[in-house]
């Protein structure tokens, strides 16, 4: 851990906060105040070291984060964990229906990883997408507009829960496994336009035995695509535990010819250094990577689990308590002075105020017009009539 | 004369057509050029105009394509541009669907259909739903093309015709060409489109020549999705019908003529959508119908015609019920003879025309 650690700066804080207490809007408050000079601007946390696969270094096992990144990340993994949470009471309530696959506790994968790569690098993910919708860029309000159906979400109201969009996203898919080849393939447009963007292509520990990935993995190692594969291991595939799916749990080693990484998928640090490792050899030309992220989901696979049959509530309550990266980083942030307890608390009012109006819009936003109906199956087309439940109903359908 | 233009169309006899270039003397306004040829120059054309443009498939490179159909292309455009992929479709289909999304424009070629059923999953939940699904702000510009239907002895697993696993679904143009031309501006217009469209192709009518008029020739040649073509008119009959079945229905039309039965042939072009204003125009005129196709008849494209048919003005203008001339209800047997009875013939054609006329 890091040194500076100040008594004097503590007990200052105490001071300040008895005095704030006590004092009126005309006294002089110079003694007390606190300014952010007072912060520390940049600091230097371990991190674990990954597993490595075919690989003759590693990501270091050092990082170095600043204060304002670190109020940005903490900032943001709390956005995503109140925006999980408030769609949850929304679901209970009936305003959201059909799926919806939660990522609380996996927190620190989708800003982690963001942190890694740049904005005009590409994403793609499976259906437990909220999160990455954030990172790459849609405000919470479109998020949640989608999840209610309304005309204001990000889809129009078109495609729920798995099926969100944005630039350099692409999506949210469905079908598990479906995504992989197509993220090699985004990738392979990368390396055809010159570009030294790279693709992030996600999937689950369940989709990590499909097929279509392995297949993936041959031909983006064949033709040498920037593509980082990454593998969120939260250890249940809805009901199925690892260890009752895979012949192999060593999924950063699954890719073979592939070079492979294991890493602590609850330390958004540990996430940030080893997507910057991974996208750097892709941008080399080294062709794809394999990363494991070792995480863990709070809430069952969907609302329609409660995902205590098939683990203990136990096993949860350790996780939340020893692994939440959300603390992780806020303890790492306290203890080395470079924020204050209520400037992280200011943050989490604001968060809550922003995820209530974003709520308050979702669930006020009138739902899209039957006119939106048979609009946007093609792109750039001209009009076209699309028939509808009878004979008689010939509806039209703009691009 | 009219025989061997017959023989031709029907492809019993493949002549090897030298295709003549010779722009630069006093040419003939009509070429001969083969289906096969007539796809490669669409593709040739588009790879030259659009650098986004790419082919994929088995076989598409150094092998000049299994049915020869991108020949000359690797060695012209590169490995960059014409790429072989292993036998693993759903993977190759995947990434196809995704350099679309990210900006390229893939032809995406199946050895043949019956191995697109290893991809259908990419095909429709990737490709086809997506521009509704993200409400238009994604796009997918792809082109899936490939043999389609039965061939010559290569019996039950090679031999499905997907005409109408693919044309039920929203989100996808289909395609089904039959001569030359059809096959080159419907490739050319599907590679310029910005939407998924499956593009069938048949690989008995890969060798098969047909005239070509000058204004096909040219690059910016391109045929309208979504809209038929009347090959033969005609007074007293339509028979409608896609791919290599429009040379029997002229071929059935050209012996009932001799009868003094004067038939309308209706070659779609296009499965989805399906051109039903043609169709009801011409039995406004004719009021006797048939619908011929190769594929099996339950939810065929036939079925979908009569469905329609009867759900619009045309049906009072029909004498007589829709007839369907399809493939028979079995997997492809290998026997020649068995073979040859699986799938519509001349005679089915001149008969049911009979029958639906009465005669």
């Amino acid at each position: 851990m890091l040194l500076s650690v100040n008594s004097m700066q503590k007990m200052l804080t105490i001071i300040s906060n008895v005095l704030k207490g006590s004092a009126s809007k005309n006294v002089a408050r110079v003694v007390a105040a606190r300014t952010y000079a007072d912060f520390t601007a940049e600091a230097t946390f371990d991190v674990k070291k990954c597993d490595t696969h075919r690989l003759d270094d590693a990501p270091p096992t050092k990082s170095v984060l600043t204060r304002e990144d670190a109020l940005k990340y903490y900032r943001t993994m709390q956005v995503i964990r109140r925006m999980e949470l408030k769609a949850d009471q929304l679901y209970k309530q009936k305003i959201i229906r059909g799926f919806c696959h939660l990522s609380d506790g996996q927190e620190a994968c989708a800003v982690g990883i963001e942190a890694g790569i740049k904005p005009t690098d590409h994403l793609i993910t499976a259906y437990r997408a909220h999160g990455y919708t954030y990172t790459r860029g849609v405000s919470v309000r479109e998020i949640l507009a989608e999840l209610t159906g309304r005309r204001g979400g990000c889809a129009k109201g078109k495609g729920g829960s798995m099926h969100m969009y944005a630039n350099n996203f692409y999506g949210g898919n469905g079908i598990v496994g479906a995504q992989v080849p197509l993220g090699a393939g985004v990738a392979l447009a990368c390396k055809y336009l010159d570009t030294d963007q790279v693709c992030a292509t996600l999937y689950g520990d369940g989709a990590a035995n499909q097929g279509q990935i392995f297949e993936a993995y041959n031909m983006a190692s064949l033709w040498k695509l920037p593509c980082i594969f990454i593998c969120e291991n939260n250890k249940y595939a809805m009901g199925t535990s690892v260890e009752r799916s895979s012949a192999s749990t060593e999924y950063y080693k699954r890719g073979d010819f592939i070079p492979g990484l294991r890493v602590d998928g609850m330390d958004i640090l540990c996430v940030k250094e080893a997507t910057k490792y991974a996208a750097d050899l892709c941008r080399a030309g080294k062709g794809p990577i394999v990363m494991e992220l070792q995480t863990y989901r709070y809430h069952g696979h969907s609302m329609s689990d409660p995902g205590v049959s098939y683990r203990t509530r136990e096993e949860i309550q350790e996780v939340r308590s020893k692994s939440d990266p959300i603390s992780l980083l806020k303890d790492r942030m306290l203890a080395n002075n470079m924020a204050s307890v209520e400037e992280l608390k200011e943050i989490d009012v604001q968060v809550r105020k922003e995820i209530e109006e974003a709520a308050q819009f979702a669930t006020t936003d009138p739902e899209p017009p039957l006119e939106e109906l048979c609009n946007h199956i093609f792109n750039n087309d001209a009009p076209l009539e699309v028939r509808g439940t009878l004979p008689w109903a010939k509806l039209k359908s703009i691009s | 004369m009219a025989l061997l233009k017959s023989c031709v169309r029907s492809g019993r006899n493949v002549f090897a057509v030298i295709l003549r270039r010779e722009f630069h003397k006093t040419a003939p306004a009509l070429v001969q050029v083969t289906v096969r040829d007539a796809l490669t120059q669409a593709m040739d054309e588009e790879l030259e105009r659009d650098e986004r443009v790419f082919l994929l498939g088995e076989e598409v490179a150094q092998y000049d394509g299994a049915y020869k159909v991108s020949r000359g292309l690797w060695k012209k455009y590169g490995d960059k541009r014409i790429i072989d992929t292993p036998i693993t479709e759903m993977g190759f289909a995947g990434i196809a669907v995704g350099s679309a999304m990210a900006g390229l424009r893939p032809i995406c070629e199946f050895m043949t259909f019956n191995f697109s059923m290893q991809a259908i999953d990419q095909i429709i939940n990737s490709a086809a739903k997506t521009s509704y699904m993200s409400a238009g702000l994604q796009s997918v510009p792809i082109v899936f093309r490939g043999p389609n239907g039965h061939s010559a002895g290569v019996a039950a697993q090679h031999s499905q015709c997907f005409a109408a696993w693919y044309g039920h679904c929203p989100g996808l143009k289909v395609l089904s060409p039959w001569s030359a031309e059809d096959a080159k501006g419907l490739l050319k217009a599907a590679i310029r489109d910005d939407n998924p469209v499956v593009f069938l192709e048949n690989e008995l009518l890969y060798g098969v020549a047909f005239e070509v008029s000058e204004e096909a020739q040219s690059k910016d040649f391109v045929v309208p999705i979504g809209k038929a073509k009347v090959e033969r008119q005609g007074t007293r009959i339509t028979l409608v019908s896609h791919s290599r079945y429009v040379g029997h229905c002229l071929d059935a039309a050209a012996v009932l003529a001799k009868e003094g039965i004067e038939c309308e042939v209706i070659n779609l072009r296009s499965i989805r959508p399906l051109d039903m204003e043609t169709i009801e125009s011409s039995v406004a005129k004719t009021n006797h119908l048939v619908t011929v196709e190769g594929g099996w008849p339950q939810f065929g494209v036939g079925a979908e015609i009569c469905a329609r048919i009867m759900e619009g003005p045309a049906f009072n203008y029909l004498d007589a019920p829709v007839i369907r001339v399809t493939g028979v209800d079995i997997p492809m047997p290998y026997a020649k003879i068995l073979e040859d009875n699986s799938v519509p013939q001349i005679k089915d054609i001149i008969f049911s025309v009979k029958k639906s006329l009465n005669i």
